[in-house]
């Protein structure tokens, strides 16, 4: 259980990572701010509360692994990597533009605690299952964490992945899935119905938890019980809304790769503020 | 005469018993592409990922991020067209130390026909930026070449010949990541050939020696990165290039070499290979013969460049 303190010091995080998440795209002028804000929460709580890495030693060998497999959300892991310590906030000003390490989509090779280069969605669920393979073979007890898309799961590789990783029982794997239900041309249910999620994991060999994905109390309660099943990998559902925390930008597809206008992003450094 | 993946298979096996980095995935053709002898040995390092090669690859990314070395896998038909992405995005963006096999090449693929026929896999691996290109002349090169990329860091696609072909090297030849070498001399004309089309050459020269045509073989294995220097000297010092490939002539080594020619030193060129077309079930040598890739197309290939010089 987290104490209320904790829980606020989490949301402070997160506001000030969803405000960091708009000033990117903005000064860019380019990025993904739906699903970046959807994801954010997941993020923090991972990197504040459950994973084992060391920000001073990034490419510690026995440290957590997580691959965000939705390569767009990448403003919201570059802000969360920065809070969490791995390099200045102040690097993250030159994301998007000639030169900088800080591409659109993560870069492995680029930024400190980014663990595989993604942007073509569908492929990181696979890159996690071989490094919680190698965790098997090595016998190091670190664990890998895939975070999926929900438009992404409708590519065919995910589901060779998912068979994959059920068939090795690699228990030492936890996927989540953004669930917010918009991507970039609309709904998911209406571009290519991905329901029901849940079955379809279940049916393919994987534990399955759903989950509120901006309740930090719920989603550490459903990666501390990922962590705890053996005998196979676990996906965490997590009902989440794009462009969550600022009202205009919530639950629409207009905002998966928009830039705001100085009126709009006023307005919503405003909100994302109280 | 030694079945080319009986060596690639055996060695493999070598390497990993020295090497306990290195890791095999398979997309269900073990038996044909010969890992059966390190799966054997080395169950707990061999990996079936079944009949789904895009996923092989992500994972092969994965083991590779994490320090292991892996090999994967399959036909070269869908090692290359169908994970052409993944190669892309999550192996060779990040330059990570993957060694892709593709088996059972251009027309050699035990007469499966026209869908196992990988005739434009060099191609599409040559255009991924940052990743070797491999297409060995015989068992031996076959065998040295495996020994190489192990050691060698990064991302490197190598093809592996299905079948007995004749050998070009002894035991001594040493194989070099981007080395060509010169296994016949002469001075009239360069003929620059890769994997199987290597020995044919030699036949063509040897037959072209007996009409007095001094006919230079060069066996360029590594196709990416392409040995210039080589290319550059063969075109200067004999004045005219035919190249020999086992491969689509577009994309492979005729592109290649002509490539390093016209920027630098155009001499008249022709390239023997799969003229654009989807092949068919049949023998090896009676797809060479059927779709103009024999030595006696090589030889004539030699006496139109010859014939263009100076003109």
């Amino acid at each position: 259980m987290l104490s209320p303190e904790e829980i606020n010091k989490l949301q402070e995080i997160s506001n000030k990572i969803r405000c960091s998440i708009v000033t990117m795209v903005k000064d860019a002028s380019v990025g993904h701010i739906g699903g970046s804000l959807s994801v954010t929460d997941i993020l923090v709580a991972l990197y504040f509360k459950v994973l084992n890495i060391d920000p001073k030693n990034p490419d510690w060998e026995n440290r957590d692994r997580l691959v965000l497999s939705k390569g767009h959300g990448a403003t919201a892991i570059y802000s969360v990597l920065a809070e969490r310590g791995f390099f200045p906030a102040k690097e993250l000003k030159t994301f998007g533009i000639i030169d900088s390490k800080f591409q659109v989509h993560p870069d492995r090779t680029k930024v400190p605690g980014i663990e595989a280069s993604t942007g073509a969605l569908g492929q990181g669920l696979s890159v996690a299952a071989g490094m919680a393979l190698a965790a098997r073979i090595d016998s190091k007890d670190y664990h890998t964490y895939a975070i999926l898309g929900d438009g992404e799961i409708q590519e065919g590789q995910i589901w060779e992945a998912a068979m994959f990783s059920a068939h090795y029982k690699l228990d030492n794997l936890t996927a989540i899935l953004d669930y917010n239900n918009v991507q970039l041309m609309g709904d998911v249910s209406d571009i290519m119905g991905i329901a029901p999620v849940n079955l379809k994991w279940e049916s393919f060999g994987w534990n399955v938890i759903e989950t509120d994905g901006h309740d930090f109390e719920k989603i550490l309660t459903s990666i501390d019980q990922a962590r705890n099943t053996k005998d196979g990998p676990t996906i965490i559902i997590a009902d989440t809304t794009k462009g969550k925390g600022v009202s205009f930008m919530q639950d629409t597809c207009a905002w998966h790769g928009n830039v705001p206008s100085d009126d709009e992003y006023e307005k919503a450094i405003k909100e994302l503020k109280n | 005469m030694v079945a080319v993946r009986e060596a690639f298979g055996k060695t493999l096996l070598e390497v990993g018993r020295t090497n306990k980095d290195i890791v095999v995935l398979d997309a269900d053709l073990a038996s044909s592409t010969k890992i059966t002898y390190f799966a054997r040995e080395f169950p707990e390092r061999f990996f079936q990922c079944g009949i789904a090669e895009q996923n092989m690859i992500g994972v092969a990314a994965g083991l590779a991020a994490c320090g292991k070395i892996p090999f994967a896998t399959s036909f070269a038909v869908f090692v290359s067209r169908r994970p052409a992405d993944q190669v892309a995005v999550s192996v060779a963006y990040p330059g990570l130390n993957v060694k892709i096999i593709g088996a059972y090449t251009g027309l050699f693929n035990g007469s499966t026909g026209a869908s196992h026929m990988a005739v434009e896999d060099i191609s599409i691996m040559r255009a991924i930026p940052g990743i070797v290109v491999i297409d060995p002349a015989d068992a031996v090169e076959t065998a040295g070449a495996v020994r190489v990329i192990a050691e060698y860091e990064g991302p490197v696609y190598m093809r592996e010949t299905r079948d007995e072909w004749p050998d070009v090297f002894d035991d001594g030849h040493v194989f070099e990541i981007g080395k060509a070498s010169e296994v016949r001399s002469g001075d009239d004309v360069s003929i620059i050939a890769a994997g199987v089309m290597t020995s044919e050459a030699i036949t063509a020269s040897e037959k072209l020696k007996e009409e007095g045509i001094g006919a230079r073989v060069i066996n360029m294995s590594t196709i990416k990165p392409i040995d210039k220097e080589a290319v550059i000297k063969a075109a200067s010092e004999t004045g005219a290039v035919v190249t020999a490939e086992n491969h689509n002539i577009y994309g492979g080594l005729g592109s290649a070499v002509a490539e390093v020619l016209v920027e630098n030193h155009p001499v008249p060129m022709q390239r023997i290979g799969i003229r654009d077309v989807l092949n068919e079930s049949g023998a090896n040598r009676e797809l060479l013969d059927k779709f103009g890739m024999n030595y006696l197309n090589i030889m004539e290939a030699v006496k139109n460049v010859i014939a263009r010089k100076g003109s």
